[in-house]
């Protein structure tokens, strides 16, 4: 266990320097994530074009992790239709659980993540923004939990 | 006040190194580096003595306990009652019917909040607690709300954390049905005044709860001196078992009170048509208890008077201002809970950088601390801070844990700042 597997160089820049940080307004669709063990919260607002995302952005307070993962997240699926979000979902989520999972071409800046699975407490921070944006891409307007 | 009694008379140091080999997993590693154990308000460790005890009645003289006329069935009631007449000395009550073996402070509470007090209570009575309470001091007390229409009560805190001791008098009226408060608070440390709290109560002739479960392993505690009229308090935080706990009740609301659980040990006869109940404190303890968990919460008692209590918070109160002003050293620090009467616990944040990844960095080097919320969200929205790091203290804890704490949050800072 490296914790500069964890804290990658790619990570402590999104927790510096959140990309897409703040509110989209007027926004098509949008979700509200907490993870009640560390208190971490937040808000993803989405513009769509039909199927795919036009833009995205996310606000609220967490962890470094939580708060890099929702940053890289937002650069991945800009311009990215819902199978092509749900394909990367899936690896993610293989990523950031499974142990032989490997990241490929395909995952870009994501692949920073593939030190958290080493650190289990950790999981939920990094998964969080994925399942908001899937409440958000499920148009459901209410707040989902990793708990 | 008890748990600062050390403040008063001065009490012998501790042989902390002799300690340290009474528990055992202190001598482990974690991560390659030797484990400091900063985490024991959450839960302590137990020393060798509790092991053994558990370990001695569960090999030797295990079986059901009020149950049986052979000789295991004997011991095991035996060991069991032994140990609620050891809890009696420990917090000085009057009878062993005054001490009821629950799980933990959270069954205690929702004992009496379901037994004592849903019964008494209707719309326009009121339930006074504090800002500083744990979740296990509020929501008992919401689900009676809930069942019954009565009002909760918050008094206020202020911004070291204290209890705004005015206000909180204030709202003890003629509505006030119980006052609920924590001992020592387990997010900030904090000490409440609860004696004086305890007396105002009485004067207008509402009863008091105290939680005791973060008070309970930092001092003497007496519950004839404070006048309370329940004590609730955990095993495991007190160097003991998990799922063992007391609830201390007085005797004349105990006997005034219906059972809360029903079945096995708490009856006298059972019919279909009329069913008696035990007797106190059999009355609350339902089904076959924790019966090892009792023997080694009363092996912990043995322990820390051994140790001595005054000498134990002597210890730690020092080791509490060693880490406060090593703490106050480090760049973008800030200490949330700052009451002139603290326990040894110690709550902070740490400029730009999440208490989970203060958390990740201290844990890789070796450093066990709590972070979150500590189960008192109302605590960290006062605060306006989603979470805090928490350091607590032990007995078995030393000036170079202080040290290697210190030193970890150098590295938490070359990391992230």
């Amino acid at each position: 266990m490296e914790l500069k597997d964890l804290y990658r160089d790619v990570i402590l820049d999104h927790n510096r320097q959140p990309r897409n940080f703040g509110r989209l307004e007027p926004s098509d669709a949008g979700a509200e994530g907490h993870n009640p063990l560390c208190g971490d919260r937040l808000k993803i607002f989405l513009r769509l074009d039909g199927d795919r995302v036009q833009d995205v952005r996310f606000e609220g307070q967490g962890c470094a992790i939580s708060t890099a993962s929702a940053s890289l997240m937002t650069e991945a699926i800009k311009g990215k239709d819902r199978a092509q979000i749900r394909e990367l979902f899936n690896k993610i989520h293989a990523l950031l659980t499974r142990d032989d999972a490997v990241a490929g071409p395909e995952l870009g800046k994501l692949a920073a993540l593939g030190g958290v699975r080493e650190f289990p407490a950790r999981v939920k921070c990094a998964s969080l923004c994925w399942h908001t944006l899937n409440a958000a891409l499920e148009r459901s307007a209410t707040t989902v939990s990793t708990e | 006040m008890a748990v600062t009694a050390s403040r008063i008379a001065p009490a012998p140091a501790l042989d902390v190194e002799r300690i340290r080999r009474d528990f055992p997993i202190l001598s482990r590693t974690v991560n390659g580096k030797p484990l400091v154990y900063l985490d024991s308000a959450a839960s302590a460790q137990r020393p060798l003595a509790v092991l053994r005890a558990v370990e001695d009645y569960e090999t030797h003289s295990h079986a059901n306990v009020h149950r049986g006329v052979h000789t295991l069935s004997q011991e095991a009631t035996a060991a069991y009652e032994g140990a609620r007449d050891r809890v009696r000395r420990f917090i000085n009550a009057r009878s062993t019917r005054e001490i009821i073996f629950v799980r933990g402070t959270t069954e205690a509470i929702n004992l009496v909040a379901q037994s004592f007090l849903r019964p008494r209570v209707g719309p326009g009575d009121e339930i006074l607690i504090t800002a500083l309470e744990h979740h296990a001091n509020i929501v008992p007390w919401q689900l009676v709300c809930e069942q019954t229409g009565c009002t909760l009560k918050v008094a206020p805190i202020d911004r070291s954390g204290e209890v705004r001791l005015e206000e909180l008098l204030k709202l003890i009226n003629s509505r006030t049905r119980l006052v609920a408060i924590a001992h020592v608070s387990n997010a900030l440390g904090t000490v409440l005044p609860v004696q004086q709290i305890i007396q105002a109560a009485h004067a207008q002739g509402v009863p008091v709860l105290v939680d005791g479960a973060q008070a309970i392993p930092h001092g003497r505690i007496d519950v004839q001196a404070l006048d309370c009229d329940f004590y609730a308090f955990s095993g495991h935080k007190m160097y003991g078992p998990t799922g063992i706990g007391v609830l201390y009740g007085r005797e004349a609301l105990l006997q005034s009170m219906p059972p809360w659980q029903g079945g096995g040990d708490m009856i006298l006869t059972v019919s279909f048509e009329r069913t008696t109940y035990n007797d106190l404190p059999w009355k609350f303890e339902a089904g076959t208890p924790n019966i090892s968990g009792a023997v080694g919460l009363a092996a912990a008692m043995d322990y820390l008077e051994g140790l001595g209590l005054e000498a134990i918070a002597a210890h730690e109160q020092q080791l509490l201002a060693l880490a406060s002003d090593a703490l106050r050293r480090i760049p973008g620090v800030e200490i949330i809970g700052t009451a002139a009467h603290k326990a040894a616990v110690l709550s902070f944040t740490l400029s730009g950088v999440h208490p989970h990844d203060i958390g990740t960095v201290l844990d890789a080097e070796g450093v066990a601390i709590r972070t979150g919320h500590h189960c008192a969200m109302p605590v960290m929205d006062f605060f306006g801070v989603p979470a805090t790091a928490r350091a607590s203290f032990g007995c078995y804890n030393t000036a170079g844990d202080v040290e290697r704490l210190a030193a970890a949050l150098l590295k938490v800072r070359e990391v992230f700042c």
